[in-house]
């Protein structure tokens, strides 16, 4: 699959002696793979040009920090511009004007307008305790206002009662007047789809806005939208004065570059984002998680979502009760384990991971390999219950038995064992962190710049994690996106 | 109105970064001034230089050709055409003509076998598309060819999706066969198909519920309605068709990759072409997978549905018309 750019610059960089400051010619090497890492993930040629001037002006004389290699560095400058452009602060939708707030929702055909409708309005309902009520101006689509009266009965939401043959322009009206009389905290206005290019509906729109004052304009926008996303953006800004975008479908492989298009063309924020089809699939926006996709590092939420679609659930599950309590023995270690082989062993995880050509080079000369796994598990089964349960008990004398019992030598044993300590450890910090950062520290660990000294017990330290983890907790798929750093986990 | 957005949007710009926005804008304006006109006006008549073709593999890439395509196109004029003098039609017809072979060989419509009876089309897609505005597109047409169309409502799960396509059932003057409320999809098609039979229908149209490529449970139900239907005839379903939205950019590539290793894509609709977007992924999946490309989609209403026309297609992304 694809090599992450991380890989591409390590190659760049490859006659560069490490130390020193970025020349401007190294910069400006990398910098083209850069601009096609961009181009590949759809942010708009526009868009790129400006944004590759602003990252080479950041980077070129920055020291390159001990721990990491200059291609390393330069991604790491990219990324940081890139988090930075995409919006480093969240941005609610805001609901602070006077009663009954109209929030207006425009886009383009299929975009997820009505399904954003629905669940903004529930999540404003439930967690925010407003009074939400919905309207849809859409005349055109076949049955797309009882679409949206059906979503509003599967969320308990309230929706106007829709009037044969009333205009869009009525309806807003109706919707306002109806949310100032029944006590409405919200009124969500949901559009019919519409070419920005569509002079009448366009019109239309902007007749919508004029008439109610939207106190937001929100732009859905789907994450797959290729070049065209500065277009409609940019129009869409024009004559309805858009405040915010959403970001829908980010749950699709999509490398998502039109979010930067779109904030680089509109300089509104990007507030949420789609993960779904069902009515709780609304997040706040990560730019990290976002910058990390559209840079190609290895996508850590597909890493973890893989890893939760493969490994068998009950078993995770015990293991993350065991993780919590804190007790962790040797039986949980070999079942981990066969999980990762299961999950396609090494090979399979690190595609998914960030600079993954060398790694796997790396990985190949360290002799970490799946057989490496077998090894490992078949050291394990070699102990009695006793020993699984209780690694104090392994004096010299047991260790070798077990080597023999493994086929395998003494050195094995001691280095599973470490591995087991560092694991051990791993779990603690979740139990006491929280599952997620601890999870996410273990892979950032691995990816991360320290990678061609790392030694096979980090590696699977970070991988234990993961298996224990990765499908026991329901919410997983939900991740912090900020927490994630792409590749420099522990620099 | 439009100031004050303005103005929030510098304000979100703290002290430490001063203006990125205001910066980025401007050089936005001037990069998209130079582009704006598209290649016409590029050059009058001038050396193909480097300069020059990287332009044009500029103006290649902003139509979705995807990086490695528009090189490849680009390297092909370069080495018919360096150092000569050229002139802006010259080099956009060139271009067409390029991409137009690439095109012509996958411009088939959709043929329906009528010794099936009924030929079964299955339209498959990620969510949004255009999958159930096609299938009444795709009614009308044979409906307009006096052929007898049974429609399936397989979108099981989206709201009023059943709705949606028993109005184009209505606009069509076609039955839509449709199962109560979150039935499954596969029984459904199942006995959509026992239905066409028995009415002797010529074709029958199976709507399906969006779903993104990447969701391996959503996939397999899609396996599933086929090894169903597959039960009451083994080649059925005999086109399954994937829609894909001209807006969507490189992510096609993964879609097409998907759907047509799970489900056996035979043919692909490209709709929304009626907007900005060029769709110019197409030459890239041409290129890549050669599967047929039936019909465009040029707008919202029954009439909207127009054959592929390759060498129009590659006009329009050239600009030339
Ligand atoms: N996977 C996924 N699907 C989504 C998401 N948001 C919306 N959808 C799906 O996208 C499709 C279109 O959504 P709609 O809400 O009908 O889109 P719309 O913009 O209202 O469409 P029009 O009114 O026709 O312009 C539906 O199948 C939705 O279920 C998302 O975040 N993820
Ligand atoms: N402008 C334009 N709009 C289109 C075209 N084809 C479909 N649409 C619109 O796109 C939106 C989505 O179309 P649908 O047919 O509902 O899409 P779908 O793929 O069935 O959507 P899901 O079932 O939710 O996945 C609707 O508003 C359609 O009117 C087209 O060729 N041009
Ligand atoms: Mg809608
Ligand atoms: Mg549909």
């Amino acid at each position: 699959m694809f090599d992450g750019l991380t890989g591409k610059l390590g190659d760049v960089f490859e006659r560069l002696k490490r130390r020193g400051a970025l020349s401007e010619s190294d910069v400006q090497a990398a910098m083209r793979e850069v601009r096609v890492a961009l181009l590949e993930a759809d942010v708009a040629l526009p868009v790129v040009k400006d944004f590759i001037a602003q990252a080479t002006e950041r980077a070129i004389g920055k020291e390159v920090l001990r721990s990491v290699t200059p291609g390393q560095m330069v991604v790491k400058i990219v990324h940081d511009t890139l988090v930075e452009m995409l919006g480093s602060e969240p941005e609610p939708v805001d609901l602070n004007a006077p009663a009954p707030v109209p929030i207006l929702m425009v886009g383009l055909q299929g975009s997820g307008k009505t399904t954003t409708t629905g669940k903004l309005a529930r999540r404003l309902t439930q967690r925010d305790k407003k009074k939400v009520l919905m309207a849809s101006l859409d005349v055109y689509r076949p049955a797309a206002q009882e679409q949206l009266r059906i979503l509003g009965e599967q969320t308990g939401v309230a929706t106007l009662p829709v009037v044969k043959g009333e205009q869009p322009v009525s309806i807003a009206k109706r919707a306002m007047t109806v949310g100032r009389l029944q006590g409405y905290d919200v009124v969500m206005l949901d559009t019919a789809g519409r070419l920005h290019i569509d002079e009448a509906l366009m019109a239309e729109v902007a007749a919508i806005r004029e008439t109610v004052d939207p106190h937001e304009v929100l732009l859905v926008v789907d994450a797959m939208t290729g070049q065209d996303a500065v277009n409609v953006a940019r129009t869409f800004k024009e004559r309805v004065g858009v405040t915010g975008i959403v970001m829908t479908r980010v749950d699709g492989d999509a490398r998502g570059g039109a979010a930067l298009s779109m904030r680089g063309v509109t300089g509104c924020p990007i507030k949420l984002m789609g993960v779904g089809e069902k009515m709780d699939a609304l997040e706040d926006f990560h730019p990290q998680r976002i910058a990390g996709r559209i840079l190609g590092m290895g996508d850590v939420v597909s890493l973890v979502e893989k890893a939760a679609e493969t490994i068998d659930k009950d078993e995770a599950e015990k293991l993350a009760r065991k993780m919590s309590k804190g007790d962790f023995d040797l039986d949980d270690m070999a079942s981990q384990l066969r999980q990762l082989r299961k999950m396609g062993g090494m090979g399979g995880l690190m595609g998914l991971l960030p600079g993954i050509g060398k790694m796997q080079k790396q990985m190949a000369g360290a002799n970490i390999d799946e057989k490496m796994l077998v090894r490992q598990e078949a050291i394990i089964t070699s102990m009695t219950k006793k020993e699984r349960k209780d690694i104090k008990l392994l004096n010299a004398s047991r260790r070798k038995r077990i080597a023999a019992g493994s086929g395998t030598s003494v050195q094995d044993v001691n280095r599973l064992l470490k591995q087991y300590q560092d694991m051990s450890r791993v779990m603690k910090q979740m139990g006491k962190k929280g599952m997620l950062k601890g999870l996410m520290g273990g892979l950032g660990g691995m990816g991360g710049g320290g990678m061609p000294q790392m030694p096979p017990g980090g590696l699977g330290g970070g991988l234990g994690g993961l298996g224990g983890g990765g499908s026991g907790l329901p919410g997983l798929p939900k991740l912090p996106g900020g927490k994630l750093p792409p590749g420099f986990g522990r620099r | 109105m439009s100031d004050e957005i303005e103005q929030t949007g510098a304000a979100q710009d703290d002290a430490r970064k001063p203006g990125w926005l205001a910066r980025l804008r401007q050089g936005l304006a001037r990069t998209s001034a130079k582009l704006g006109g598209g290649i016409i006006g590029l050059f009058t008549k001038r050396k193909l230089d480097d300069a020059t073709l990287e332009e044009l593999e500029d103006l290649l890439i902003q139509a979705d050709l995807g990086v490695k395509t528009a090189a490849k196109l680009t390297a092909n004029l370069a080495r018919e055409r360096f150092d000569k003098e050229v002139t802006s039609e010259e080099v956009r017809q060139a271009f067409a003509d390029d991409i137009a072979e690439i095109l012509t060989p996958v411009a088939l419509p959709l043929a329906i076998d009528p010794a099936l009876k009924p030929h079964v089309v299955l339209v498959v897609g990620v969510n949004g598309t255009g999958k159930t505005t096609t299938i009444g597109k795709l009614a009308k047409q044979f409906r307009d060819q006096k052929k007898k169309v049974v429609l399936a409502a397989g979108d099981t799960f989206r709201a009023a999706a059943v709705e949606q396509l028993k109005i184009w059932g209505e606009r069509t003057g076609c039955p839509v066969i449709a199962g109560p409320e979150n039935c499954d999809a596969a029984s459904l098609a199942f006995d959509a198909l026992k239905q066409a039979k028995a009415d002797g229908a010529d074709v029958l149209l199976i709507d399906t519920a969006g779903r993104l490529h990447n969701k391996a449970a959503l996939m397999d139900e899609l396996k599933k309605v086929i090894r169903v239907i597959a039960k009451m005839d083994p080649a059925a379903p005999h086109s399954t068709v994937l829609v894909l939205d001209a807006t969507t950019g490189q992510n096609a590539h993964a879609q097409v990759e998907t759907f047509r290793s799970m489900v056996n894509v035979t043919g692909l609709v490209m709709t929304k072409l009626d907007g900005t977007a060029r769709g110019g992924v197409v030459v890239a999946l041409a290129d890549a997978f050669g599967l047929p490309v039936h019909a465009v989609g040029v707008g919202e209403g029954a009439d909207d549905l127009r054959p592929f026309d390759a060498n129009a297609f590659a006009r329009n992304l050239m600009g030339l018309e």
